[in-house]
């Protein structure tokens, strides 16, 4: 064991510490209730479902839940109205 | 076609979702494409120990119900791009799972993945014989502790009758893993042997991972012990077993106590 393993040692519990904070503030929050980020999810969707048909294969969300912030990601393939005959086509 | 494996005990508490994450991690570094799922509806932890607990945005329960797309529920892992998480529901209970649910789900997984592991929940209720259900292979995590053996024979007769291998006249392979062994302890008689816990369960070894720092470590970090410090001893470990899980013969070594001058002055305890 070297010295540098010993001060990896005393740094793994303060970082499971701030992970678990983060994590449990979040769940109590969430129990029982959408937290924001799935609640702008739907509602970001609808939206987009209104003028755009979704098709569940080309769509990925991505979250990233921070303590400061959290970012949401949702990545839409939309068919372009040219392609779509082509498509029908094939 | 891939192979499913469960990771299972009975008893809670054992490193079932550790020995998960550390055999999955283990698998996908050879390049095989490794799923792991995490069946303790409502209880999960395997996304906090792959560290994966801020990016969950739909879990098991989501795909089973329709409200997800597979492809969508599954996390990839950021250091290895081989590997995959499919996490549980924290919201929902047990009963969230169906049986027809959960059989296409892993069918699928099949067809996609070289292995998919099932985290089982502890106990032997509804999620642990559905995270067993469609399985191949099983690793039955076992700590050398009268309690834990006893489960574990509990959870092997489950294995021999309510899957569907063993309804179809065939067999589930079974691997026993020991996780925290104590070389120290075993030396000095305290603790059960290792030829004593396969002598009870008559089932053959798959590798004994000695109690250490370095799984808490990894833990903490929320990153596979087998990924974060792969040239540990308890990695080392898993990394064996991973290739005896993947068909290599290689004989187990039964861990034994070194002491260094150091650790005899103070009183350590060697990995």
């Amino acid at each position: 064991m070297s010295i540098l393993d010993l001060f990896k040692r005393r740094t793994s519990a303060p970082v499971a510490r701030e992970r678990l904070q983060l994590l449990l503030a979040y769940e109590r929050q969430s129990r029982g209730q959408p937290d924001l980020v799935s609640i702008l999810r739907e509602e970001i969707m609808a939206v987009i479902a209104k003028h755009v048909q979704i098709d569940q294969d080309y769509l990925q969300v991505s979250m990233d839940r921070g303590a400061t912030m959290s970012t949401l990601e949702i990545d839409i393939q939309i068919p372009n109205k040219s392609a779509a005959p082509l498509a029908m086509a094939g | 076609m891939g192979k499913v494996v469960v990771v299972t005990s009975g008893k809670g508490g054992v490193g079932k979702t550790t020995s998960t994450a550390a055999l999955g991690a283990a698998v996908a570094r050879t390049g095989k494409k490794v799923a792991l799922v995490d069946f303790d509806v409502g209880l999960r932890n395997l996304d906090l120990i792959m560290g994966a607990e801020r990016r969950v945005v739909f879990d098991l329960v989501n795909v089973i119900q329709g409200t997800a797309k597979l492809s969508q529920a599954l996390i990839r892992d950021k250091r290895l791009e081989t590997l995959y998480l499919l996490p549980a529901s924290q919201t929902r209970d047990k009963d969230a799972l169906t049986e027809e649910g959960v059989e296409e789900v892993i069918a699928r997984l099949r067809s996609v993945f070289d292995y998919v592991f099932c985290d089982s929940p502890a106990g032997i209720e509804r999620g642990a014989q559905l995270a067993m259900r469609f399985a191949d292979e099983a690793v039955i995590v076992t700590n050398p502790e009268v309690s834990s053996v006893r489960d574990s024979d509990r959870i092997i007769g489950l294995l021999d009758a309510r899957t569907m291998k063993a309804e179809q006249g065939e067999l589930v392979q079974k691997h026993v893993l020991v996780t925290r062994y104590d070389a120290a302890r075993a030396s000095r008689g305290e603790m059960l042997s290792i030829d004593d816990v396969l002598e009870i369960l008559s089932t053959p070894l798959l590798g004994i991972i000695p109690e250490s720092q370095d799984v808490l470590r990894a833990s903490n970090l929320g990153s596979p012990v087998t990924l974060s410090e792969p040239l540990n001893g308890a990695a080392k470990a898993y990394l064996e077993a991973a290739r005896r899980l993947e068909g290599e013969d290689l004989p187990v070594v039964v861990p034994f106590e070194r002491k260094g001058f150091l650790d005899r002055l103070l009183g350590r305890r060697a990995a």
